[in-house]
């Protein structure tokens, strides 16, 4: 056994100082420098997949009343039900790399942010129990009940894991923090964060659902859920700006790299943000759900290069100096590889199954399977329960031609990236 | 220095110690049902594919159904430890967060198998076709083995630290194996595992044994009775053998935790063994004293000596000794009933091909699985109160470990309160499916677990 057994007058840990990079050597920076990028693909991950199902919580939760909300909550119900545990992991898996690479770093952040770590808990707790128990229950009011448990707490866990990044982000986390801090993730960027991560999950789950609605071909569903995400893409997009403007006053050097060395992939989510907006206006979904994801890994990644390489913004603690040895970190390194050998086919299984409705079924499979757009009310009735009462609908958007609707995406796009970079340079210059 | 931070930062450390040992408590069981019911429900669903045995894939599509529940519950309760790690024990995180975050790490990528082959093998019975469906669930089985050795790596480094060099404080080097294979993981792993396919096993084979109390003797009951009793009574004396080296490893590897575990005072020869007993103030009561034994049992002969809790200071001596005792002699105690139980089992099988027709039988068999759970919560009193007060034994104490923030005893109270609800509602809603499989109408879909198919209410009439 390696391990120094001594312990007599031991002193209080000392803080990590930093120890430089130069003093490890080449290939170790590498090794740190690659743990940062898994962790960050592990966040990335958690945001894309876990983030839509949260997503869904919320349009469950907007869905109306129980006679009016049954389609789409049938639609996210089914969309979530196998995935939902899979992509939760990720969650976990984050949270482990985070520990084991950076010790350091993660005591001190859940030291002061214990509190919205601990609301955020409580609805992963809430939400997960509420999902299983909902339709388990056979009571119509105890099955309410649950759902809203659900619904609730998907609104509330993303948000308060956006006030914990903002709080990161905006330079609030001390490095060797032993104490909860109110003031941490209650300031303006911290907020807007949480806000934001509810408008970004909410936009990432509709955005999925038009794509699911229209590979059952429910026009109708697609059309609901499309606007819905056009309007989260307008809220989200809004507080990103938002966001953005706030970091001027929070953390000026993040601000700085992320319109400086980070710019390209601060245009890239606003190009996908618009390029989703343009397709899902002339109703084309298919890709959307790519582009979106893309949006969102691009926004993630756009915090992770602005602030590299220091890990918690405002203080020393980097990468390489939040307290793991190299060898830990070659350890991280081969368990991600392991992970993709073995996760990622597994995923890709699971997804195809789901893709082609091979998981689900009984008459929760049986959602219509063509629905004449403009007309749910005769759709509904084709079904299996006919209790489903006709949805009031947008009519039918009139077929445009498609060389037209392309040339329409396009030029959409392109006027909001040239917008994006305006507003960018004129942030640059105040 | 340790004493003064201790007092400063002891308001936290009982209920954080608390917390941890109400959620740790509540997730293991469904831990257990997440590691072994995999594997009792592919056992039934092979056993009904094999035979084209109809009752056997109701079972284990019933089974499947229950499973869903249990491993989304498992899945939240779960998360909640790895977030209790960093925000009731960020001293613990701080200083060996890089070490035994590799165990974890491996662990992450079972549970990913786990949790996306769960999606797969309980969304797929309808239409994946069926040794596809079983295959499918294969690398969930395997997975909740892999997935618990690992967890169990992170404790038994915690009892037998090592695998890491450390200079001024800080870790500044590890070897993932030793790590992950330290000396007390060879026998808490299949010790741990064991347990698990115990529990799931007397579990379920209790819920029928108490439909056949109830004189539903049916061969519906009697297969789930079997499917879930025939693992675990097979199980158990192998359980009884590492449960036994474990105890003798204990009593080199942590010769404190052993002399809680066993009232020995001090370090002698000729050491006796006490079953029962309260210990207060160096005075056991209402036990049983059995000379010799407890040196026989650690090294065979009577005059081994046997290291009392006199060799280390009264500061670093667990407390509660006789809660330690009493929960390794009421593990034992079960342990040992268990095995008699399969015995009477076997016995009667052997001579007369049929299982004991006694109601004792079926009412031993109703409360076994409470009993094992009983008997695994024990090990975990006397695994984790035995180590105290230390969290990573001889390195790190518990109280340098805990959270120095307030507010420890009102999340201990609400997760109390969220707790007791999870319970009782996870509870009720099984109680909820078997009614409705014994209506029959099981036509009724479930949206979070497998549908069933249409010919489960023709089977579940025909029980009936």
């Amino acid at each position: 056994m390696a391990s120094r057994r001594c312990r007599a007058g031991r002193p209080v840990r000392p803080l990590p100082c930093a120890t430089g990079r130069g003093r490890r050597q080449g290939g170790a920076v590498v090794a740190y420098d690659a743990v940062g990028g898994i962790l960050l693909a592990g966040i990335t991950l958690y945001a894309v997949l876990g983030g839509a199902d949260f997503g869904g919580g919320l349009w469950d939760l907007l869905a109306g009343p129980t006679a009016h909300g049954r389609r789409p909550r049938a639609l996210i119900d089914e969309s979530i039900t196998p995935v939902w545990e899979g992509n939760h992991v990720w969650l976990v898996f984050d949270l482990v790399i985070f520990w084991t690479a950076f010790p350091h770093a993660f005591a001190s952040v859940m030291s002061a942010l214990a509190l919205p770590l601990w609301l955020a808990l409580a609805g992963i707790v809430l939400r997960g129990a509420g999902f299983a128990y909902r339709k388990e229950l056979s009571r119509v009011s105890l099955q309410r009940a649950a759902g809203a448990t659900f619904a609730f707490s998907s609104l509330v866990t993303p948000f308060f894991m956006g006030t914990v990044v903002g709080a990161i982000a905006a330079g609030a986390v001390p490095a060797d923090a032993s104490q909860a801090s109110l003031a941490a993730w209650t300031s303006p960027t911290a907020l807007l964060a949480g806000f934001l991560f509810v408008a970004a999950c909410g936009y990432l789950a509709a955005v999925y659902l038009v794509g699911e609605a229209a590979s059952r071909g429910d026009r109708g569903m697609q059309a609901y859920f499309a606007r819905r995400a056009q309007a989260a893409a307008i809220v989200a997009g809004a507080l990103s700006l938002a966001a953005l403007f706030e970091l001027q006053n929070s953390n000026r050097l993040l601000f700085d790299r992320l319109t400086g060395r980070a710019l390209p992939l601060v245009v890239v989510a606003g190009v996908c943000g618009l390029a989703v907006f343009a397709l899902l206006a002339v109703g084309r979904p298919k890709g959307t759900r790519v582009i979106a994801a893309l949006g969102v890994a691009a926004v993630v990644w756009g915090w992770g290069v602005a602030q590299y390489p220091v890990l918690l913004p405002g203080t020393s603690v980097t990468l390489s100096n939040a307290g793991a040895p190299q060898s830990t970190m070659v350890a991280v390194i081969a368990v991600f590889i392991a992970a993709l050998v073995l996760v990622a086919p597994s995923f890709a299984l699971l997804y195809m199954l789901q893709g082609r409705h091979l998981l689900g079924g009984g008459e929760h499979g049986a959602l219509p399977a063509a629905a004449p757009a403009g007309n749910p009310g005769q759709a509904a009735a084709g079904r299996p329960r006919q209790q489903v009462p006709a949805l009031r609908q947008a009519p039918a958007r009139q077929q445009v031609p498609e060389r037209q609707q392309a040339g329409r995406a396009i030029r959409t796009a392109a006027v909001g990236a040239v917008t994006i970079a305006a507003v960018i340079r004129r942030l640059r210059q105040r | 220095m340790m004493l003064h931070l201790a007092a400063q930062v002891s308001g936290q450390v009982v209920p954080a110690r608390a917390q941890m040992a109400a959620t740790l408590g509540f997730h293991i069981i469904l831990a257990c049902l997440g590691i072994a019911f995999p594997t009792i429900v592919l056992l039934a669903e092979f056993i009904g594919l094999r035979r084209h045995d109809e009752t056997a894939l109701l079972l284990a599509r019933r089974w499947s159904q229950a499973m869903g529940v249990l491993i989304a519950v498992g899945a939240v309760t779960g998360t909640v430890l790895s977030f209790e790690l960093g925000l009731l024990w960020p001293g613990l995180m701080r200083q060996y967060g890089s070490v035994l975050g590799f165990p974890f790490a491996i662990e992450g990528l079972f549970f990913f198998l786990e949790a996306i082959f769960a999606g797969v093998y309980l969304w797929g019975w309808q239409r994946l076709p069926g040794w596809a469906h079983w295959w499918s669930g294969v690398p969930i089985a395997v997975s909740g083995i892999f997935g618990a050795m690992s967890v169990i790596a992170v404790n038994s480094w915690m009892n037998t630290p090592g695998g890491f060099t450390e200079s001024d404080g800080r870790i500044t080097s590890i070897s993932p194996w030793q790590v992950f294979f330290n000396h007390a993981a060879l026998y808490e792993m299949p010790h741990m595992v064991l347990a698990a396919y115990m529990v799931v096993g007397f579990l379920v084979a209790g819920v029928y044994a108490a439909g056949i109390l109830r004189g539903r003797r049916d061969r519906y009951h009697h297969a789930g009775f079997a499917i879930g009793f025939v693992p675990a009574a097979i199980l158990t004396p192998f359980q009884i053998f590492v449960g036994d080296t474990a105890a003798r490893s204990i009593a080199a590897d942590q010769p404190v935790k052993f002399a809680a575990m066993e009232y020995v005072a001090q370090t002698s020869r000729q050491v006796p063994e006490w079953i029962g007993g309260v210990y207060v103030n160096g005075n056991i009561y209402a036990g049983i004293k059995i000379p010799f034994l407890d040196s026989l049992l650690v090294g065979f002969g009577p005059g081994t000596r046997v290291i009392g809790w006199d060799s280390v200071a009264p500061a670093d001596r667990p407390p509660v000794v006789w809660l330690i005792h009493l929960a390794f002699d009421i593990m034992v105690g079960i342990g040992t009933l268990l095995l008699l139980y399969g015995l009477w089992a076997a016995y009667e099988w052997w001579r007369r091909r049929r299982l004991p027709p006694q109601r004792l039988f079926w009412w031993a068999g109703a409360v076994s699985g409470l009993a094992a759970i009983v008997a695994m919560e024990c090990g975990w009193i006397v695994t984790e109160v035995g180590r105290q007060p230390w969290v990573v034994y001889r390195l790190l104490p518990t109280a340098d470990a805990a959270t120095s923030n307030g507010g420890v005893l009102t999340s201990l109270t609400l997760v109390v309160v969220v707790y007791a609800v999870l319970g009782v509602a996870t509870i009720a809603i099984l109680r909820l499916l078997s009614r409705r499989w014994r209506r029959g109408d099981a036509v009724q879909a479930v949206p979070y677990g497998p549908s069933p198919a249409p010919q489960d209410a023709d089977a579940g009439k025909a029980e009936r």
